[in-house]
């Protein structure tokens, strides 16, 4: 069984990723970011390369947090289904989340944690409102099956499928302001599509909670 | 190695003594002074011009100075941690200038009980007074303060040698860049305590104790104390694995009450070889010294380590139930409190507590590369 854990980014995809570099340009100069489920800690260095950030991971694969080290990123070796509490209330500037949150148990639960820890989060969403997989699911009348979502339906690590819409109602029963929402095209070559929840593979949500 | 010959590089012990006089006798914890101090150590690699390559490593509870290498070719083994320390290993004697002491009142070198009390020219014995982690971590600092080392690259130690690291970054904020804390605890639990009051006990009811004043060494309280704490460096996993209920000599039970099970036969097999190394009089004292550890002083972790400013690598093993991965969490949690560049990892290990000196592989990248980057970024 695979376990739960982030999917990182090759170094050179993380340079090229038009996703990844957005957020890139979301992030404030010398700021404290935290990257849940960091991977390899990549992203996190070449953010701290362009933005001089300060920056921490937290990631479940002992592999990859060895690989965090060498990089000299700061790295806990932690599970995101379990309490958080080590991270203080509104530590970090930014909290990053961009890979993980479908597979998590408890996604409520992680976004809260993300607002209570950061002063902002910037939240990826994989779009199960998308256009091709409501044909498939129409259509074929079987659960979606494509790049983004490139598992069966009994065997993904993908636990938590939702459409932007959902994720909008969820912050919203959360009291989760969002601030800004970035959708993501196909092959992630286009950023800005109209009519996100049918178009969108993918959405970068940028969250902060009501009550700050 | 086959041929005698070779080139391998052997270390010699040195000492530093200081302290004769009152202004520079040791301040210890407990109010007295230690007069006429000997720090037994060993020194490997080069120090740096630039004096920015110093890496002190703190020996655990029954460890000494000779971390690497030989004294003499006809050494049967090579030191306590040979395989993580030495040219071209994770903690690389070519990149770095490697320092280990003998902890005080330890029975390696360094002034202990078993030493001359200066004032009544004998042996102190229980006369020695009660150290403490803080008092160890203060003789080490006067070692590196004769090295003329005014920063250290870094402190690395395992178990109790993890409580002396961390005990750096609270006494002396500004001498170590980095601490690598390995399985170790920012106080002892009562559960440790626990265990050190029965290995105590042990040694001071043998009646070759004498009240500490023994001409030879206490030994069947001495390795009943061991064959307990043995206990607690291993896992329920690693017996099972390395003993299960295996009969040692014969293919059943003697009904009787001999050693049995290959474990018994283990168990006492570490007593034996422990007490030709190890003074009874000395385990008192370390282990009174860990009981007394506490980081945080009776209040909060987190406002203890107020004063850090160090960066730390934390590294607790699975299996390790008696320095627990929760223990390392609780340390990593006032360290996050405190905004100090922190990375943790719990290592996968069925070793027990014994993990911190068997995995040296996982556990030697991780310190190969966070010493890397701790040069770099040296100050």
């Amino acid at each position: 069984m695979r376990k739960i854990s982030a999917k990182p980014p090759k170094e050179s995809e993380t340079l090229i990723r038009p996703d990844l570099r957005r957020i890139a340009e979301l992030i404030e100069p010398n700021s404290r970011v935290l990257d849940l489920g960091c991977g390899d800690g990549s992203f996190l260095a070449y953010l701290e390369q362009l933005k001089q950030i300060r920056p921490l991971g937290v990631e479940i694969d002992a592999n990859m947090v060895g690989e965090c080290v060498a990089r000299g990123i700061p790295v806990i070796h932690g599970d995101l289904n379990h309490d958080l509490d080590y991270l203080q209330d509104q530590s970090f500037d930014c909290v990053l989340m961009t890979r993980v949150l479908q597979e998590l148990r408890h996604p409520e639960v992680i976004l809260r944690e993300v607002t209570r820890i950061g002063k902002r989060g910037l939240v990826g969403f994989i779009n199960f409102g998308h256009i091709r997989n409501r044909m498939q699911l129409f259509f074929n009348g079987k659960m979606p099956f494509s790049k983004t979502l490139p598992y069966n339906w009994y065997n993904t690590p993908n636990i938590h499928l939702g459409t932007i819409r959902d994720f909008r109602d969820l912050c919203d029963s959360l009291n989760i302001e969002i601030i800004h929402s970035f959708p993501i095209g196909r092959s992630r070559s286009y950023l800005d599509v109209k009519l996100p929840n049918l178009l969108a593979h993918a959405c970068i949500f940028e969250i902060r909670d009501r009550q700050q | 190695m086959s041929n005698g010959a070779t080139t391998e590089n052997l270390v010699i012990p040195q000492d530093y003594r200081f302290g004769p006089g009152e202004e520079n006798a040791l301040e210890l914890d407990c109010g007295k002074k230690l007069y006429d101090v000997n720090i037994r150590y060993e020194t490997y690699g080069k120090l740096a011009p630039a004096r920015d390559n110093a890496v002190l490593i703190a020996h655990a509870l029954t460890g000494d100075a000779h971390v690497s290498g030989k004294h003499s070719a006809d050494d049967r083994k090579p030191g306590w941690w040979d395989n993580m320390v030495g040219p071209g290993k994770y903690i690389d004697t070519d990149k770095y200038f490697v320092i280990c002491s003998n902890v005080i009142g330890g029975c390696s070198g360094s002034t202990g009980p078993r030493s001359v009390n200066p004032a009544t020219g004998k042996l102190y014995n229980l006369d020695f007074p009660v150290i403490t982690i803080a008092d160890m971590v203060r003789a080490q600092k006067r070692l590196i303060d004769h090295l003329q080392i005014t920063r250290l690259l870094a402190v690395v130690g395992g178990s109790m040698g993890g409580m002396q690291a961390l005990e750096w970054s609270k006494s002396y904020p500004e001498m170590a860049q980095g601490i690598v804390a390995i399985a170790t605890t920012y106080q002892l639990a009562p559960q440790s305590i626990a265990f050190n009051w029965v290995g105590s006990q042990a040694i001071r009811s043998d009646s070759d104790f004498s009240n500490g004043n023994y001409a030879v060494n206490p030994e069947r309280g001495l390795a009943t104390a061991r064959m307990l704490a043995h206990i607690t460096y291993l896992s329920d996993e690693s017996m099972e694995q390395k003993f299960g209920r295996n009969l040692q000599d014969a293919d059943r039970y003697s009904f009787a009450f001999k050693r049995d099970f290959a474990v018994e036969s283990y168990l006492e097999h570490q007593g034996q070889r422990f007490v030709e190394r190890f003074d009874a009089n000395s385990y008192l004292y370390i282990t009174r010294a860990t009981d007394y550890f506490d980081l945080a002083d009776g209040g909060t972790l987190a406002e203890a380590l107020k004063v850090a400013k160090s960066d730390f690598l934390v590294v607790s093993f699975s299996s390790d139930w008696l320095f627990t991965t929760n223990q390392s969490e609780a340390l990593v949690k006032a360290l996050l409190a405190n905004n100090l560049n922190c990375s943790f990892c719990e290592i996968e290990s069925s070793y027990g507590h014994d993990a911190f000196l068997l995995e040296v592989d996982r556990l030697g990248a991780l310190i190969r590369d966070f010493l890397a980057n701790q040069r770099k970024k040296f100050q």
